[in-house]
């Protein structure tokens, strides 16, 4: 039986969670720049607070336009619910700090941002969570990783800095088999490239600074539950997720997983983490990042262009050394790339260039397009020199264990002309060259 | 509250108060392919407003055990065994689509034990289409878009549901497809073929003398408002309130739908 279609990817984009103003009828979504919200009555102030009715008491809990931001990011990756938060850094720490706590442990990639890996490895074992680091691609180590205490499995989608392509079904099969949530870092992909709930994902976050942003503007993460785990059945078979599924003081002895079958992680994270710690997003970032999300198919299509032009120029520049693209042969992960990421494996990638430590500086110094900086997912192209910057105190062979050599170079590649940014880069590689 | 029913666990949502038997008692009962969650942001409120809430998983539905039923009469007396067990004598009952026909026969059933009755998102015959019937049957997951594409009218309800920041058509896709998880015996088929069966609602509407509420949504597709001319007819003393809303009444327009009922249940004299 042929039956009704759900919107498509960019409808959704533009519409999801956000319909004209009925107080005004403005058709962009409103910036609600207000701490709070009125109640009609005490009675009214009650219900709401007792999450007897629902609605917006005070911007660190919920506010207008963020939320038309997390439906909006909801909907986009499939998922049943987002939250808007300060940073990247602020919605990983939600998710995790939602079902983990004290003598929890975590199983995740060694294949992660910086910040990412600062927070597992320093910062939550500061707080009595304990992390254990895995070769991403070796499923025989997530499983032997995996202890009664353990809470979530965690990596990125596309692993830092090899651009390690996880492998989604795989790892999430092991995981839903110990009755364990797996948590994804879908940054680099966004769900325009690559829906991860599709693929056994259960709950996803972005440093939406990134490509949903899309401008280098706004700082801002998003959380999202994909209410596909079932909290209360790992509860009944092991124990784990008492903090979902019995009574929480915090909330009037609220058991969230009898409030919400389907999404009581995105309950608590709500009603606990951001009451609690309060990382929320500024609603003029939600703006901001609305708005990208508004082109964010077809930045994402001409982002993927772009890197493919520029990728087909640098392979055939005597200065570089090679390329890694999940998209290129070379790639340990090409098969996987075409099955999870038909689109395009996104516009970042690394490359080596030929020469010392010097060379790498020459040739960061020479671009004019490029700007040289620490971040990625601007419309506008990035480089940056890790062994000059992010890891200028590293030793030789601890980078090389990261796969991280002298003449590695990081761009992000943007929306300008393609022929603009080869012409770029080209006079930075002969520059590059010079004195070596 | 866990109840046995039949010698089965039956599971209700009491809104996070204890069963005190002084107070009058709310049965909410779901729709096809859902749960006791779906009436999130009404029951909670009826239980902190000097209400006992019952709010059922269906047998073979959620957190209830047993096969789910074919009848509309058995589910009936199913939910009748509900207030027995739970100690409740008399009971307003709620139903919404699927559930409203259960909660019309139980009132036809059992006329002394229901003081109000409340059907959302009804109509009577419930006709399900024979490529539906079909569907559910060889390709669950491919009926569950259909009706959930079909229940909502917008993709920007306010303020969503159970609360801002979800996305109300993917937590019910998410829901049906969750109930098939845990009872992977056809569930949607058979909820379907019940209502499709159920053929005794002129009756049962011709019986019903307890105060009555229609709440229809003027956009739902699933149960159009005029489709509901039969038992607004039968039930002429029946109050009808149109909310802006399609099939998912609960969801798209909880407080309309919450203050309509609770008004009801209030100011209505038994």
């Amino acid at each position: 039986m042929s039956g009704p279609k759900y919107p498509g990817f960019d409808t959704l984009s533009l519409h999801a969670g956000a319909a004209p103003d009925p107080a005004t009828g403005a058709r962009a979504t409103p910036i609600h720049f207000t701490s709070s919200f009125a109640f009609k009555s005490s009675e009214h102030a009650a219900s709401l607070f007792n999450m007897e009715r629902a609605g917006h008491v005070y911007s660190r809990i919920s506010n207008p336009t963020n939320a038309v931001l997390e439906e909006r990011i909801a909907a986009l990756e499939g998922g049943v619910a987002g939250i808007a938060t300060a940073s990247g850094q602020a919605a990983m720490h939600l998710g995790l700090s939602t079902i983990a706590g004290t003598g929890s442990h975590i199983v995740a990639s060694r294949a992660l941002y910086g910040g990412s890996h600062n927070l597992l490895a320093y910062t939550l074992k500061r707080f009595g969570i304990e992390t254990t680091f895995v070769d991403p691609r070796d499923v025989d180590a997530w499983r032997a990783a995996i202890r009664p205490n353990t809470k979530v499995l965690f990596a990125e989608t596309l692993g830092n800095p090899g651009l390690d392509v996880l492998d989604i079904p795989q790892i999430a099969a092991l995981a839903h088999e110990q009755q364990l949530p797996l948590m994804l870092d879908s940054t680099f992909t966004t769900p325009y490239l690559l829906r991860p709930f599709e693929h056994g994902a259960d709950l996803v976050f972005h440093s939406a600074t990134k490509f949903l942003c899309g401008h280098g503007t706004a700082i801002g993460g998003l959380l999202v539950d994909g209410g596909t785990f079932d909290w209360q059945a790992a509860y009944d078979k092991t124990g784990r997720f008492a903090e979902l599924c019995e009574p929480y003081e915090g909330f009037h002895g609220m058991v969230f997983a009898e409030e919400s079958t389907v999404a009581p992680f995105a309950l608590r994270a709500r009603r606990e983490g951001l009451r609690d710690f309060g990382a929320v997003m500024s609603p003029h970032n939600a703006f901001a990042i609305l708005q990208g999300i508004e082109t964010l198919g077809l930045r994402m299509d001409r982002h993927v262009a772009n890197t493919r032009k520029v990728i087909d120029f640098l392979l055939a520049n005597p200065a570089v050394e090679s390329v890694s693209y999940p998209e290129l042969p070379s790639h340990p992960d090409y098969e996987l790339a075409k099955t999870l990421l038909p689109k395009g494996a996104g516009g970042v990638f690394t490359f080596r260039l030929r020469g010392d430590r010097a060379a790498g500086q020459r040739f960061v110094d020479s671009l004019k397009i490029f700007s040289h900086l620490a971040n990625v997912g601007d419309a506008k192209s990035l480089v940056i020199h890790p062994a000059s910057t992010t890891h200028f105190r590293v030793p030789d062979d601890q980078l090389a264990q990261a796969g991280i050599t002298q003449g590695t170079m990081r761009l992000s590649v943007g929306l300008e002309d393609a022929d603009d940014l080869i012409e770029d880069l080209a006079r930075g590689l002969k520059l590059s060259q010079k004195g070596a | 509250m866990l109840l046995t029913i039949e010698n089965t666990t039956a599971y209700c949502y009491t809104g996070g108060k204890a069963f005190n038997p002084n107070q009058p008692t709310a049965v909410f009962i779901h729709g096809a392919q859902n749960d006791h969650s779906v009436w999130a942001l009404q029951t909670r409120y009826f239980a902190h407003h000097g209400w006992n809430v019952l709010a059922v998983d269906l047998p073979g539905h959620g957190r209830s055990g047993g096969a789910a039923k074919t009848k509309v009469e058995e589910l009936a007396r199913w939910i009748l065994a509900v207030l027995d067990s739970a100690g409740a004598p008399r009971a307003m009952l709620v139903g919404h689509s699927m559930g409203s026909l259960i909660a019309l026969e139980a009132a036809h059933l059992a006329p002394d034990r229901v003081s109000h009755l409340a059907m959302l998102g009804s109509t009577y015959p419930m006709k399900v289409s024979p490529a539906l019937l079909e569907t559910s049957l060889n390709d669950e997951q491919a009926a569950i878009d259909m009706v959930n594409i079909w229940s909502h009218s917008s993709i920007a309800q306010k303020p969503s549901f159970p609360g801002p920041g979800f996305y109300a058509m993917g937590g019910a896709r998410r829901l049906k497809q969750r109930i098939a998880a845990l009872n992977p015996d056809h569930v949607f088929h058979t909820d379907f073929f019940a209502c499709n069966a159920y053929a005794n609602g002129e009756i049962a509407a011709a019986s019903v003398h307890c105060p009555t509420l229609f709440i229809v949504g003027a956009r739902d597709m699933m149960t159009p408002p005029k489709s509901t001319w039969l038992l607004t007819a039968a039930i002429a003393h029946g109050t009808v309130v149109q909310v802006d809303s399609g099939h998912e009444l609960m969801a798209e327009q909880p407080d309309a739908v919450l203050d309509a009922l609770f008004a009801f249940a209030q100011n209505t004299p038994a």
